[in-house]
């Protein structure tokens, strides 16, 4: 049922934007970008047309389904929007500038007019209609995006917002990991999108990732959905958009969209179970003798904490702290010392570890690939 | 506060000494002072709070920066939030009705003056009981300090689980305490309007503000309780064991959602609705016009008052609810563009054909009308529920509100002192200070909140204390940093020439600005009992009736 899906969803917005006698809209974007945000252009222009997004937070280039229907929309809107301030603002300044007060003026009051009917008509009905063509457009785009039909090949992962991470769960491939989102690409004839059930351990939080889609609340005790179906491989940023307690701005997001192929061979990855290297023993001793294992996994050893991300695969990941800090042996090492200098404030305490310990536990870790 | 006020209060009372003249200002009943006290006390609010949100810019001035912590941070933009909304926007409204409600009616006095001296004494108290967490919430547990949970407190965040110490129990009892206040002065604004009128004044012959202050006080009463009956439900859920939003016993997070958004809609057009019942009186004085389509004006404000409690939800369309939802709120949402359009047209209709004066208060309402414009249209934009998906919770929505109750709301409550304050005090405000204000302030405001459209459409979610280099939000929020000095700046002069202008200003005469409604008839300031002889009025204008005998309004209307 999903290839007929795809004719109804892009065929739907060509159709309407073509009533609405919208042309050209990704240089009618351009242009108004241009003259209202000439400063936008520099930042992202650059890398705009290489596709994979890399640091691209815009709302205003999407790579992904809902994230395209949601632009589409906004664009329409922001058009009739800025023809309004044109017009209205045009108004207003004519107004002032032509009946401002002048020397001339003989000092007698100008005509009183206290209305009329015909007019105040005219600028309610006008209005009026701006707004019902406004309501068919959101209406229909909320359906498109809310009731989205699954097809068959879609990956259902669930998110699970923590103070201040993502657990990553793959349900039907028996993969947990944090912070990093792992997706295949969908391309039109084989369509892949991902199916995100979002829930909270704690408190209220927002996944956001713009490229992808709108942002939709994890909230604890409540079942919310969303799905992505992102078009071009790359890395894609985002962040927690519900102010969720203390480090609210250190709870990014990342979501890694692998082009066709990749993706099984990093879920074989992730389902190896960790090497068990010798070498590190003492490390291993160190880990497993503090109460690391009251709040982290490892699949495979009796640590099962599930207070903390799973560590597993810590090594597969590109930051540490969801985004505080790059993972770097380095890096992983302050970490260790003390979470608190790199991300104040966050749930893992200072373990005060001794300096060989932490050269044990890092060279460990460093094991967990 | 107290040299302030004390300062704006009747020339008489200056001469006697200080401590008899404190005496005065606990034990007054007069409406005139108690809403100068109310303004002059949001005025302090104003500054610290306002100095409040220029720590939280020099934070975001550039990236990863460490000036402060993001505890600190955290608590800078609750305590931000709350205050200006319900420490500066809502005193700043009951001081205008209070005093210029019963003026502008013909009366001598509001119908219960006493409840009226209480309503501002809850206002004070709620406010400085809120400071006062800085220093008290710790308590005995030694935990928590101001509150930090964000204006809008969301559960479960606020919880015992989340929020320990007593800075939310301070966040909940200083807003049931100002509350309080609020829906006090509402009923009392309206038993006021409704009982007082002098003679010949109809419904329909009430000056807009009026009107309007009458449709606020309303809404008021209909939102304010719902916010305080949650915020019992959530004391209740902290001290005694309920689960009304405890999550972990199967309570409901995105109840208190609703609850708080039936309060925080309507009071956006609690704050708004005050700031367009000042610019109904402003614009037509200095276009020389009376208003345009004046029962359009009412209807349109009832209008919006009736709809605005019906679209509350569209705070919430990131939080999952259904597609007819979604669509019903935004349908709502999208309906109050008509008859704030309606308000906008009629006031262009003002000044078209008249003959614009462009003294200070118009100047003030000049940059509303351009601010305003914007700050709805980014709401239309808002209210398109899929666009709100990418903007909800992002620097867009900041610079949105921003520009509703800085860029509209301020810039009309300014018009207002500026027009007002010869009333008050019998002395103009210099006009090169009020020049240098309006220029610094407004320029500010630019700098401030435009970048952060841009900043809010590239990703940058609201409430971070800090952001990583590379995704293109710097060169905006370091815009945004530096509009705060002009803005400062702006506030300086205004504060300045507000108590320059006390001793030294320009004698300003019963009429300074050639107007029409009863305030202007009597003394600046006015008498104690306001008027000698109570007036009678045959139509909107009055004072247009008495000095053109040959063309009166009440032959037209």
């Amino acid at each position: 049922m999903s290839p007929p899906h795809v004719v109804i969803v892009g065929g739907s917005y060509g159709e309407r934007t073509m009533k609405l006698g919208l042309l050209g809209q990704k240089s009618l974007l351009w242009t108004l970008r241009t003259a209202f945000f000439p400063w936008a252009l520099t930042s992202s222009a650059a890398r705009a047309d290489t596709g994979a997004s890399n640091g691209i937070t815009n709302i205003f280039k999407p790579l992904s389904t809902p994230a395209e229907a949601i632009y589409e929309v906004s664009v329409l809107v922001l058009t009739i929007c800025a023809g309004i301030f044109l017009i209205v603002g045009g108004l207003l300044a004519y107004t002032h500038i032509r009946f401002r007060r002048r020397p001339e003026d003989d000092g007698r009051e100008p005509p009183q007019v206290y209305g009329s009917n015909q007019i105040e008509l005219a600028w309610t009905v006008i209005p009026i209609l701006i707004v019902f063509v406004l309501i068919l457009v959101t209406a229909r785009t909320i359906a498109d995006v809310q009731n989205a039909a699954r097809p068959a090949g879609a990956l259902d992962v669930t998110v699970v917002g923590h103070q201040w991470w993502w657990e990553i769960r793959y349900p039907e491939l028996g993969i947990v990991t944090a912070n990093e989102l792992h997706v295949p690409v969908s391309d039109p004839t084989k369509r892949r999108p991902t199916f995100l059930k979002l829930e909270s351990a704690d408190v209220a939080h927002s996944f956001w990732v713009p490229q992808l889609a709108g942002k939709t609340d994890a909230i604890p005790n409540r079942d919310n959905r969303m799905w992505i179906e992102p078009k071009q491989p790359g890395t894609y940023l985002g962040n927690c958009a519900e102010y969720c307690g203390t480090q609210h701005a250190r709870m990014l997001l990342r979501v890694i969209v692998h082009p066709p192929g990749e993706f099984e061979q990093w879920v074989e990855a992730q389902r190896q179970p960790p090497v068990d290297d010798s070498q590190v023993q003492a490390g291993r001793n160190v880990f497993f003798s503090t109460a690391c294992v009251n709040c982290h996994a490892i699949n495979g050893t009796r640590a099962d904490g599930k207070f903390g991300p799973d560590l597993t695969h810590l090594m597969s990941r590109e930051t540490l702290g969801s985004g505080a800090a790059p993972n770097t042996p380095e890096k992983l090492r302050v970490w260790l010392r003390d979470p608190q200098l790199l991300k104040e404030g966050c749930l893992m305490p200072n373990m005060q570890l001794a300096d060989t310990e932490l050269d044990h536990l890092v060279a460990y870790l460093l094991t967990l690939k | 506060m107290a040299s302030q006020d004390l300062a704006l209060s009747p020339a008489a009372e200056t001469s006697l000494p200080l401590t008899a003249r404190l005496h005065t200002l606990v034990v007054t009943v007069d409406h005139k002072q108690l809403g100068l006290m109310y303004i002059g006390t949001a005025l302090l609010f104003l500054v610290v709070s306002g100095g409040m949100a220029a720590v939280i810019r020099l934070q975001l001035a550039v990236p990863n920066n460490t000036l402060v912590s993001p505890q600190v941070f955290n608590r800078l933009f609750t305590m931000h939030g709350t205050a200006m909304v319900f420490l500066v926007g809502m005193p700043l409204i009951a001081g205008l009705m209070n005093y210029l409600v019963p003026l502008m009616i013909g009366a001598r006095d509001m119908a219960f003056p006493r409840l009226n001296a209480f309503g501002y004494w809850m206002f004070l108290f709620g406010g400085l009981l809120l400071y006062l967490s800085y220093l008290a919430a710790p308590g005995l547990a030694g935990q928590g300090s101001a509150p930090d949970v964000g204006w809008f407190a969301y559960a479960p965040l606020t919880g015992r689980a989340f929020s320990r110490g007593h800075s939310t129990d301070y966040w909940i009892l200083s807003l049931l305490v100002s509350s309080g206040g609020s829906i006090v002065s509402a009923i009392n604004v309206i038993t006021t309007i409704a009982s007082l009128r002098c003679k010949g004044m109809t419904l329909m012959r009430m000056p807009l503000f009026v009107w309007m202050m009458l449709v606020v006080s309303g809404m008021i009463i209909l939102a304010l309780p719902p916010l305080s009956a949650a915020q019992i439900m959530l004391l209740l859920d902290r001290f005694l064991g309920a689960r009304f939003f405890d999550t972990q016993a199967g309570g409901s997070a995105v109840l208190w959602q609703h609850f708080f958004w039936i309060f925080g809609h309507p009071e956006v057009y609690i704050l708004m609705i005050p700031g367009f019942a000042c610019a109904s009186e402003i614009i037509p004085v200095f276009s020389r016009k009376p208003i345009f389509g004046y029962p359009a004006m009412v209807g349109a404000t009832m209008m919006i008052g009736f709809i605005s409690v019906g679209v509350w939800a569209h705070h919430m369309f990131a939080v999952g609810m259904t597609a007819v939802g979604n669509t019903f709120f935004a349908i709502s949402t999208l309906l109050i563009a008509v008859p704030t359009g309606i308000k906008i047209f009629n006031w262009l209709g003002t000044m078209y054909g008249g003959q614009i004066r462009f003294e200070l208060p118009m100047l003030f309402c000049l940059g509303f009308l351009f601010q305003f414009l914007l700050a709805g249209l980014t709401g239309v934009m808002l209210g398109v529920a899929p666009f709100d998906w990418q903007l909800t919770d992002s620097y867009f929505v900041v610079a949105h509100f921003h520009y509703v109750l800085v860029g509209s709301f301020l810039f009309t409550i300014f018009a207002a002192i500026y027009y007002w304050y010869p009333k008050a005090s019998g002395r103009m405000l210099n006009t090169k200070l009020g020049l240098w204000h309006f220029w610094l302030f407004a320029l500010g405001f630019h700098l401030t909140f435009d970048p952060q459209h841009l900043a809010g459409i590239l990703g940058m979610p609201r409430r971070i204390y800090t952001y990583d280099a590379g995704r293109g939000w710097e060169i905006y929020n370091l815009i945004s940093s530096i509009g705060v000095i002009f803005q400062a700046g702006g506030i300086l002069c205004l504060v300045i020439n507000l108590l320059w202008s006390l001793r030294h200003g320009e004698p300003a005469g019963d009429d300074p600005w050639d107007a029409w409604t009863l305030e202007w008839s009597t003394t600046s300031p006015p008498p104690a009992y306001n008027f000698e002889t109570l007036p009678e009025v045959r139509s909107r204008r009055p004072l247009w009736d008495l000095k053109h005998p040959e063309d009166p309004d009440w032959k037209y209307e």
